[in-house]
């Protein structure tokens, strides 16, 4: 890593491109998996040019079979390798899912602390980008239920590449969760600056007057939100989760104790989503400092509808402003 | 594309990049193991003339019988399929589709197969199988809901016996197992087909249907279409052995037949359905073929695959291989071919008219269908989602 201080502006997809390149070069042990990672660089060509650059023993083209993608990477991280694992699209981790939920989030507890299985699970996730089923699905909430694994989502390129960077060594099963309509948005990335904690929420906009929590795709939305309100004359605070899991209570407590109302806004269904937890950890913390109850704004109980109807079912402007008013008339 | 088959097996060094700790790894076998001529059931050839050899002998009867009028028809079959294949295919260029999987080069894998079974067989498709959805008489243009985005299958399964497609790969061939095992206990003699390609081979549920089928000995053909490739990875990433021989650890058989000759498909699947029926339970087919296109209207091949690939076996399409055997045996006339191109006309017309006029669906399906006997959650849902809807109401007059 001779390069000296440098930003530059990656679209996020190349940042965490990068951030993996400079993963496998620093470390032997970190090895690419996934369907077509290789040649092609992946479908979304997150890891473009690394197989050329690494080989074939470091960026491994699987056969198409997701349960065999985990579960291999966990007998490969028990013999002392850290592997990156793509899962093409949302909604195909499912047929790894067991492996994931049954073995990757609990072997470390099954032997007493003395397995840690060091494997990043990279999932291009959520809606936007007019897909045909199973390509747009937020599942974060089947997997933040599942205790044993770290689950984040960054919503910029910065975040991208460092957040990969910490998840790699993170010794914990991380699953990285990414905004796949936001791969192609730029912005700037410096390659020396020292991150903050992995799992701590970032305030992206100050404000008073309520505050919008998100995570990954929404974030850059509740931004939107946050400017459409201010020509309206409402200062809105918006907080970046980063981390579903485990999750950073106190910073959204502090924010709350300022602005005393929340909106939480994501993909994902509302029903037992993330939004839920979140709604019921503040009502406890902050109860006395509410003057709203915790609204949120996500997905029907339905399933991800075909591409003509996205618009309707993800949280939009529109949506995210109506909870805004009505959080705001109580 | 072949390589010696012996070259494999020596251990070799991954070549190139850059050596990490791995590169002392004892053996990266990269190159792939292919046997210089894949052994395989033909009844005719890319020229077009009719093969006879002990290897084809036990299927050839099922084709014996095949009448000209039959051979005209399975020629049409396959050109509208294409014709059908090239309008979605432009439809999508156009923007009027998301997404298209194209199945240009498998027409005689998927007709020949198609056209093997009978009314009461039931086929469970994944996403690629409008040729077999023509068979079973599905509007083409039904198929086309998903790719535009307008439904998430849209078609009743049970009025042509053709399951919804399938995006998850490998999971029907489960379905179509169980299914199988129903008809099996009906006491029915129809049988069950399954199609899924190379890539989904490697799936656990696909092992998984094997298992259950040969245990349960249920009538169920797997149809593996092997058109070489899963999106960027050959078929030598899923697999170190023909795809057909798997069949053998299961206890079934197993055989690979020419994907590109039509007749042979027929014939093949035609036994395979008779074991079938015969309670002599599964069968692997291994239609060896060819994906001439994109994986889908997403995909961009000249990142893995070179132009002299396609091109080889652009000499093998199955198409003009049917059409030099017609013209050679007389069976045709220049009317045949001037009609048949007048109606492919017409079908892209009539696809292209179907779809530019297919309407955005309504809001409210979001809603629908999500439970079968309802659900409180969903209602109250829909009752926001209208009260929200209804809000926009006077700004925008209407919706
Ligand atoms: C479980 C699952 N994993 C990944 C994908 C993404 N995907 C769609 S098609 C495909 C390749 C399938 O190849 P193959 O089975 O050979 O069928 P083909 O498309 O070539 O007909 C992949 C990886 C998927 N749809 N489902």
């Amino acid at each position: 890593m001779a390069e000296t201080a440098t930003t530059k502006n990656l679209a996020l997809a190349k940042a965490i491109n990068e951030s993996l390149r400079r993963a496998l070069d620093a470390d032997p042990k970190v090895l690419i998996m996934g369907e077509d990672v290789g040649k092609l660089g992946g479908v979304f060509r997150v890891t473009d040019g690394l197989q050329k650059d690494f080989g074939e023993s470091r960026v491994i083209d699987t056969p198409l079979a997701e349960s065999g993608i985990v579960g291999t990477a966990i007998g490969l991280a028990l013999r002392g390798y850290r592997p990156v694992v793509e899962i093409q699209f949302d909604g195909f981790v499912f047929p790894a899912y067991d492996q994931i939920v049954t073995q990757l989030a609990k072997m470390h507890a099954r032997s007493l602390g003395k397995v840690k299985l060091p494997v990043v699970v990279r999932i291009p996730y959520g809606g936007g980008i007019g897909a045909v089923e199973h390509h747009s699905e937020s599942p974060e909430a089947l997997f933040a239920h599942v205790s044993g694994l770290k689950i984040v989502s960054p919503s910029n390129p910065s975040d991208a590449y460092w957040m990969m960077q910490q998840a790699i060594q993170s010794d914990d099963p991380v699953i990285f969760f990414e905004p796949k309509r936001r791969y192609w948005d730029k912005g700037e990335v410096n390659t020396e600056a020292i991150p903050g904690p992995l799992h701590k929420a970032k305030v992206v906009r100050e404000g008073t007057d309520l505050t919008l929590v998100a995570y990954g795709p929404m974030v850059k939305l509740c931004q939107e939100v946050a400017a459409a309100a201010a020509e309206e004359g409402r200062n809105l605070e918006v907080l970046d989760l980063r981390s579903v899991s485990p999750l950073d209570f106190d910073s959204i407590q502090a924010s709350v104790e300022k602005t005393r109302r929340l909106v939480v806004v994501h993909e994902a269904p509302v029903f037992f989503g993330s939004g839920a937890e979140i709604a019921a950890r503040i009502t406890e913390r902050c109860f006395y400092h509410l003057e709203a109850p915790v609204l949120r704004v996500g997905g029907y109980h339905a399933p991800y509808p075909p591409a003509r109807l996205e618009e309707e079912y993800l949280p939009g402007l529109d949506r995210v402003l109506d909870a805004v008013d009505r959080a705001l008339a109580y | 594309m072949t390589v010696e088959s012996t070259a494999a097996h020596k251990p070799r060094r991954s070549a190139g990049g850059k050596a990490g700790a791995t590169g002392t790894e004892r053996t990266t076998r990269t190159t792939a193991r292919k046997s210089a001529e894949p052994e395989l059931v033909q009844l005719l050839t890319p020229e077009g003339k009719r093969v006879k050899n002990s290897r084809n002998a036990e299927y050839a009867k099922y084709a014996a019988d095949v009448t000209p009028e039959e051979l005209r028809g399975l020629y049409r079959d396959m050109v509208l399929t294409r014709r059908f294949d090239a309008e979605a295919t432009a439809l999508q260029r156009q923007g009027e589709l998301g997404l298209w999987a194209s199945l240009l080069g498998q027409e005689a894998a998927q007709i020949g197969s198609g056209r093997a079974l009978r009314d009461d067989d039931y086929v469970f498709p994944t996403y690629r199988e409008h040729g077999v959805a023509w068979c079973r008489g599905v509007d083409p243009a039904n198929l086309l809901g998903m790719f535009r985005g307008v439904n998430n299958g849209g078609w009743d399964p049970n009025s042509n016996n053709f399951h919804l497609y399938t995006i998850v790969i490998g999971s029907q061939t489960l379905h179509a197992t169980g299914y199988a095992m129903g008809v099996a206990k009906d006491g029915a003699d129809s049988a069950v087909i399954a199609y899924f390609g190379d890539g989904a081979s490697s799936q656990g549920d696909v092992a998984e249907s094997f298992t259950f089928s040969a245990v349960y000995n249920a009538p169920v053909v797997f149809f593996c279409q092997n058109n070489q490739w899963a999106i960027s990875e050959p078929t030598e990433k899923q697999t170190r052995v023909p795809l057909y021989q798997r069949a053998q650890g299961y206890g079934f058989p197993g055989v690979r037949v020419d994907g590109n000759d039509v007749l042979a498909c027929l014939a093949v699947t035609k036994w395979a359905l008779e074991r079938a029926r015969n309670g002599e339970g599964p069968t692997l087919v291994e239609a060896y073929t060819y994906r001439m296109g994109a994986h889908t209207t997403s995909d961009d091949p000249t990142k893995y695959r070179a132009d002299e690939e396609r091109e080889a076996w652009e000499a093998k399409d199955p198409i003009l291989r049917l059409r030099r055997h017609l013209e050679a045996s007389n069976h045709t006339d220049e009317g045949f071919f001037a009609e048949l191109e007048a109606e492919s006309e017409a079908l892209g017309r009539r696809v292209r008219e179907a779809v530019r006029a297919m309407p955005d669906p309504d809001h409210f399906a979001i809603f629908e269908n999500v439970y079968a006997d309802g659900h409180a959650l969903v209602d109250e849902e829909r009752a926001q989602f209208a009260a929200y809807q209804a809000s926009f109401v006077d700004e925008d007059g209407g919706k």
